[in-house]
């Protein structure tokens, strides 16, 4: 039962990791960004590449990943989602599976379709007992991640001066411009922000999920669930959400194998008839 | 809409439907031209049949999408329901096209209609996610209920006879585009009809704004429920006719990439116009097809890119494109 509460709840956290950056950019700036697992899987490849072709440490690998993810979110902003900011939520949603679609096939090309082979430090396999609990120490340092990146944004987004700018330009964008905030830097830090905790979720998910150019697709549907289940724009909704989805995953798919993946779609089907705006979504 | 406005000489409600019913000559063109690859191209009816489902299929998102303002990217619930009903059904002895394809309208509409009570009560993005979950709730039963369905294999032993007892479906899709084509055009009038009705008027007035509708006399909530069983049924119409014409039913009729295609369509040909929707799944079919033949891994990048060029530069899609180009021409000559 322990172990179950813990597995679930690691996978929560991958959930999370991958999904946190789409409360910014979807949840906060209200942009319908089904691109961002595309991100997600660039961090995945960034990691694998270096790894495999330069030899870097696997934890070196991470902030490389933000980076780089940030950085082409950053591109593409300035030349394609920025545009589109005020456009319909079919158009925001269309133009993004245009992504999705072409990053797939990028991927693709440069990559290959077969699945990267992700290797593991010595210091991150394997596991150990704790009070008859199995805990994988790749899965314990999955949470302790998400749970600093969780007090980072928090606190980051409640009392630093650019979290403030952040909340500004997001509530009110004349307003914001009124006050002399540059509204348009602001968006572009926060959807590369975004972007690289995108990536940052990616690198850290393709030790457990695995990794090919499908990646992109196959969790879109996860970080949706995750983002409207848990409320837009609140970190903290992402993360009971995330947490909720892993362990009633988990738990499912080890007393009730025989309903699969059904369980979780019908809670998020259920929770959002409960409460449309998410559990802790104010709009 | 901007199209409603031009045609002036429209002073009462009953001349402005009228007008608007009335048929183009552009429109007969388009028809005719319909039968063309009979002649031109009988090497690609597959093709072509694969085309005219997916019309169907567009549409009827186009009902819901275009003109209700319910965006769904779930849709393939129906067309999924309809395929398996269409197929489990004919491997049970009745194997008459028509019978099947009337019995998937009539489970999907079941279906879509248990479904409305659902869909009217929320709006963008618990709305969004529902119609997904949805269809994922289904993806995820029809690959449990293995001995039904075939799970992930597939349905096995589909039997269909021939069109009417007496057309056979053959190897070159003869049979199956021109059934295909006459479900589509049918399926067609009946929503041409519709959306040129008081009840497609107040549709759009739905899309235009939910909560002032009521306030003149018209529930937003059962016209939505009314149209959203009306595009289930058609849904699954395509649906029963794509496993009549390929005899196959596999797990993807009811996948996230079939309801993101179809999106994907409706949107590239503009959607609220009807024949946007059978215009993007030419385009994009053909496309596909000819990306595929030359670099048969990547045509999604092409696809993709195509997307986003005309999202950023074609707003109202490929139709609303050439109406502007169109209008440009007028105002010139």
């Amino acid at each position: 039962m322990a172990g179950i509460l813990f597995d679930g709840f690691a996978y929560g956290m991958l959930l999370f990791l991958l999904s946190v950056g789409l409360s910014v950019t979807l949840g906060m700036m209200n942009f319908i960004n089904l691109s961002h697992a595309s991100f997600g899987m660039l961090g995945g490849y960034v990691t694998v590449t270096l790894m495999q072709q330069l030899g870097w440490p696997f934890l070196a690998t991470l902030p490389a990943a933000f980076v780089i993810s940030a950085l082409v979110g950053m591109v593409m902003e300035r030349f394609m989602f920025r545009r589109m900011y005020r456009a319909t939520d079919l158009d925001q949603t269309l133009l993004t599976i245009g992504v999705v679609f072409m990053s797939i096939a990028g991927a693709a090309y440069i990559w290959g379709t077969v699945q990267q082979p992700v290797v593991m430090p010595d210091y991150l396999s394997g596991s150990f007992l704790v009070g008859g609990v199995n805990i994988a120490r790749y899965r314990l340092f999955l949470i302790v991640v998400a749970l600093v990146i969780t007090l980072l944004m928090i606190g980051g987004l409640e009392w630093t001066r650019f979290g403030a700018q952040i909340r500004a330009a997001v509530d009110n964008q004349r307003m914001a411009r009124g006050l002399g905030l540059d509204v348009d830097r602001t968006f572009s830090l926060t959807f590369s922000l975004g972007s690289g905790l995108a990536g940052l979720g990616g690198a850290l998910a393709i030790a457990m999920v695995g990794l090919d150019p499908g990646f992109a697709f196959a969790y879109l549907i996860y970080v949706l669930i995750v983002v409207s289940v848990g409320g837009l724009a609140s970190i903290w909704g992402s993360f009971v959400a995330a947490s909720l989805l892993g362990i009633c995953d988990m738990a499912g798919k080890y007393y009730v194998p025989q309903l699969g993946s059904f369980l979780i779609y019908l809670m998020m089907v259920g929770i959002l008839m409960w409460r449309p705006a998410g559990l802790f979504g104010k709009r | 809409m901007a199209s409603e406005s031009d045609s002036g000489a429209a002073f009462s409600p009953r001349n402005f439907l009228a007008s608007r019913t009335r048929w183009h000559a552009l429109e007969i063109v388009f028809w005719l031209s319909t039968l063309l690859p009979f002649v031109l191209v009988p090497d690609y009816l597959q093709l072509a049949s694969q085309i005219a489902i997916a019309a169907l299929f567009a549409i009827s998102l186009d009902l819901i999408l275009g003109f209700a303002g319910i965006v769904s990217i779930g849709h393939a619930a129906y067309f999924g329901l309809g395929a398996y009903t269409a197929g489990i059904v004919s491997k049970y002895g009745v194997s008459e096209p028509v019978v099947l394809l009337v019995l998937a309208a009539i489970v999907s509409g079941t279906l879509g209609y248990a479904t409305s009570f659902i869909i009217s009560r929320f709006r963008h993005l618990a709305l969004i996610m529902i119609t997904l979950g949805i269809c994922l709730m289904l993806y995820e039963a029809a690959n449990l209920t293995s001995w039904l369905t075939g799970g992930a294999d597939g349905l096995q032993g589909i039997k269909i006879g021939p069109l009417l007892g007496t057309f056979k479906f053959d190897l070159y899709g003869k049979t199956a585009y021109a059934y295909a084509l006459v479900v589509l055009f049918l399926c067609f009038l009946v929503c041409r009809r519709l959306i040129h009705s008081p009840f497609g008027l107040t549709l759009r007035g739905i899309r235009e704004n939910p909560v002032r509708m009521p306030a003149i006399g018209a529930p937003s909530d059962a016209h939505i429920r009314k149209i959203y069983t009306i595009a289930a049924v058609i849904a699954g119409m395509a649906g029963a006719v794509l496993a009549q014409t390929t005899s196959t039913v596999s797990l993807e009729v009811l996948g996230f990439q079939r309801s993101a295609d179809v999106l994907v369509m409706l949107i590239l040909g503009g959607a609220g116009k009807l024949y946007g929707g059978i215009l993007g799944s030419i385009v994009y079919l053909v496309a596909r097809d000819q990306f595929s033949g030359i670099n048969p891994q990547y045509w999604y990048f092409w696809i993709g890119l195509m997307m986003v060029l005309v999202v950023m530069y074609l707003p109202n899609g490929l139709l609303g494109g050439l109406e502007k180009l169109t209008r440009r021409w007028r105002a010139k000559s």
